[in-house]
């Protein structure tokens, strides 16, 4: 069965197409990352998933059901903008959260102690939230989105405003969930995330989704790029290398021939090119992003990263 | 309808705990006593005040010579028994007559609120009165038209009484006053409390938690929870205050107001004023609600207070001007209009005993204020939310009264 499922779903805001007819199969029991730069209409397309809004066109299914809310006791969602009530207790916050998903308060803030300690903040459980840091508050909120063991975990932007600690623990944790047979979906726009944590992934842009599919599959529509470094600059051998390649100095680079690698070491060894070094790579997410996207959203993806690296 | 429900408990609940526990709750619940501990000063200097008006006046109808005696025996015997021992005198001016008038009709239709009207003569005196009055005036008329044929003499005159039923006008009189007592009270409660209901989502919007409640809950549960918590919190400042009014009164005071019963009887009509008061609360507050909902900001959440406050005050001047014309259409009026309806049905209940129009009134009133706010969810949704048009769900709990959603 698949948690999330979309067709043809469309959502406009004054006249501008933020979710533009968008098709979405996400199966269960996977990551899954929502890639794009900022305004691409990733936070539009989650809250429109989840029933937060309803489209002005197409359909959409949550957990096999199309009333999103009617799931709400197995799904946990974490929005891109944080908040709590500032005055709430650490664990009281985590046990309304829970209650909120149908889970007794008690409970709630009997697991939420047990949260809080495994997340190393047993000391932060009766303090309120606007005693705590940023980014202990935002643990207990990812922690009240998780308390009530939800089937299908949807994370809005998590990694942002986290440092690389708390990155790191966040990443544990969404592994964790994901053995554990859960769903999770989680949208950024650093592609080293996804690649490093999704099975699947869909590429938003300007409203639309330009991929979706296994990483692998993203990567596998780009040829492995050859890096050659050769002694002499020309001769025989360079019939061998194909259109398209570019000259650094001795170095060539250029996407592996279809016929592979042997016949270009065979002709590259005839020719005495004098191989001085050579590496076959695998293009990664943020090349086939490129193809994919295009160059403009890359960039201005690469441009977030980096203001927000200064930040 | 049930997960709705569950979840506006929750809603409530946190909304509930949160205020109970704050700091400004404290002053919340001392806020009242202000106007009381001045109302209580004003009413000690004032009573003395209002002991002097409240002496009954008998009225004397007798000839010129026999009152005269009548007056100087109370002057007399005011001297031992102090100036407000006996009633006040007055001589009922027959000139102002054609014919000799009669003593019932005096005291109903004079301009003076006679208690009695004493006729006869010193030997022979009859009072006319209620059952109340003739019971507290007789024995001092007696003594005083004793004094007044003989100092001297122990022996009383028997008082003819000439008992009179209370006229239904006059009993329709007071009721109306019992009546717009409850309108003031229920007026002044609903506007102080339901005011605070404009600002109940703003912290939720500017904190985000309205993504967290949006995306868990539906948004009916969200506004039902919020409206539910301030009405139970409205009745545990009621329970305070008028706890603290009911000491403050025996302590100091001169004992709770005499107010004529109720044409339903007291524990109808107060069983009445607590549905009537939950039903007025129940629909300003979801008018508030969705209105302070699609406020942006606390500043303009402060702007909107005051046309909000004005439509009560509108609201609350159709029930009291209809209060007085029972049966007239500004009433009828005011008993059907939504928001005016739990004030005038109120006066209505002090007034007339007729229980079955409250019955209609009260599911009319709940079904307004379930209308109200499943408009001002819609509008929020779509507004506040930018929820789209596609796509409609059917709700189950509002389904009849859910046009848009």
């Amino acid at each position: 069965m698949n948690a999330i499922e979309a067709r043809g779903l469309v959502k406009i805001f004054d006249g501008f197409r933020a979710v533009d007819n968008i098709d979405l199969l996400i199966p269960e029991g996977s990551i899954y990352g929502i890639l794009g730069p900022n305004g691409a209409g990733k936070t539009t397309m989650l809250r429109t998933l989840l029933g937060i809004i309803d489209p002005d066109e197409g359909e959409r299914t949550l957990l096999g059901s199309n009333d999103p809310l009617s799931q709400s006791p197995f799904v946990g969602y974490l929005p891109e903008e944080r908040g709590l009530y500032q005055s709430m207790k650490a664990v009281d916050t985590i046990a309304f959260m829970g209650a909120l998903r149908g889970m007794p308060l008690n409970d709630g803030r009997e697991k939420g102690r047990i949260l809080l300690e495994q997340a190393g903040l047993a000391h932060a459980t009766d303090m309120q939230i606007k005693q705590l840091s940023k980014g202990m508050a935002q643990t207990v909120q990812l922690m009240g989105t998780i308390v009530h063991s939800p089937k299908l975990i949807v994370l809005d932007e998590p990694f942002s405003g986290l440092d690389a600690l708390n990155q790191a623990k966040l990443e544990r944790l969404i592994r964790e969930q994901a053995a554990n047979g859960v769903t999770v979906i989680f949208s950024t726009h650093v592609i080293a995330h996804a690649e490093r944590l999704c099975e699947n992934i869909a590429i938003v842009a300007n409203g639309k989704i330009s991929f979706d599919g296994l990483v692998e599959t993203a990567r596998d529509r780009l040829r492995p790029q050859v890096h050659l470094e050769t002694e002499a600059l020309d001769g025989s051998w360079r019939k061998a290398l194909p259109d398209g390649t570019e000259a650094e100095g001795n170095w060539w680079h250029f996407e592996l021939p279809e016929t592979g690698v042997e016949p270009l070491l065979e002709a590259l060894i005839e020719g005495k090119a004098g191989i001085k070094s050579l590496s076959i790579e695998r293009p990664g997410l943020h090349d086939a992003f490129v193809s994919i996207a295009g160059e403009a959203v890359a960039a201005a993806m690469d441009e977030e990263i980096s203001a927000g690296e200064l930040l | 309808m049930k997960e709705t429900l569950r979840a506006a408990f929750v809603i409530g609940r946190r909304d509930f705990t949160a205020i109970i526990f704050s700091k400004a709750f404290f002053f919340f619940l001392l806020g009242p006593l202000f106007p009381l501990v001045v109302a209580l000063i004003a009413g000690n200097l004032g009573k003395e005040l209002a002991e002097n008006r409240d002496t009954p006046v008998i009225g004397v109808m007798m000839d010129e010579q026999q009152a005269d005696q009548l007056i100087k025996a109370r002057e007399t015997l005011s001297k031992q028994m102090g100036p407000n021992y006996f009633a006040e005198i007055k001589l009922v001016d027959i000139d102002n007559y054609d014919a000799l008038p009669d003593p019932q009709s005096l005291l109903t239709n004079s301009d003076i609120n006679y208690a009695v009207i004493l006729s006869g003569s010193l030997e022979k005196p009859i009072l006319t009165g209620t059952e109340n009055s003739l019971r507290q005036l007789n024995a001092s008329v007696a003594l005083l038209s004793g004094y007044a044929s003989n100092a001297q003499s122990t022996n009383l005159p028997a008082v003819q009484t000439n008992r009179v039923k209370s006229s239904a006008n006059r009993v329709k009189d007071l009721r109306q006053t019992t009546g717009q007592a409850g309108m003031i009270i229920l007026f002044m409660l609903t506007t102080l409390l339901a005011g605070m209901v404009l600002s109940n989502l703003v912290e939720e919007k500017s904190n985000k938690i309205i993504e967290i409640l949006a995306a868990s809950i539906p948004m009916d549960a969200v506004f039902i929870g919020k409206i539910f918590a301030m009405l139970v919190m409205a009745f545990v400042g009621i329970i305070v205050w008028s706890t603290m009014a009911y000491i403050g009164v025996s302590i100091w005071g001169t004992g709770i107001p005499n107010l004529p019963t109720p044409a339903v009887g007291w524990p109808i009509f107060l069983i009445l004023g607590v549905i009537y008061f939950s039903m007025s609360y129940l629909m300003l507050a979801s008018l508030f609600l969705g209105i302070g909902a699609m406020a942006a900001t606390v500043r303009e959440v402060q702007t909107l207070s005051m046309p909000a406050t004005m439509l009560q005050m509108v609201v609350f001047f159709i029930a009291i001007f209809g209060a007085n014309k029972l049966g007239e259409p500004i009433e009828m009026f005011a008993s059907i209009f939504p928001f005016s309806s739990p004030l005038a049905m109120l006066s209505r209940a002090a007034q007339v005993d007729i229980l079955w129009h409250h019955g209609i009134a009260i599911i009319g009133q709940a079904f307004f204020a379930i209308l109200i706010l499943r408009i001002g969810v819609t509008m929020f949704r779509r507004n506040v939310m930018k929820s789209g048009s596609g796509n409609k769900k059917k709700h189950k709990f509002f389904g009849l009264l859910a046009r848009n959603a």
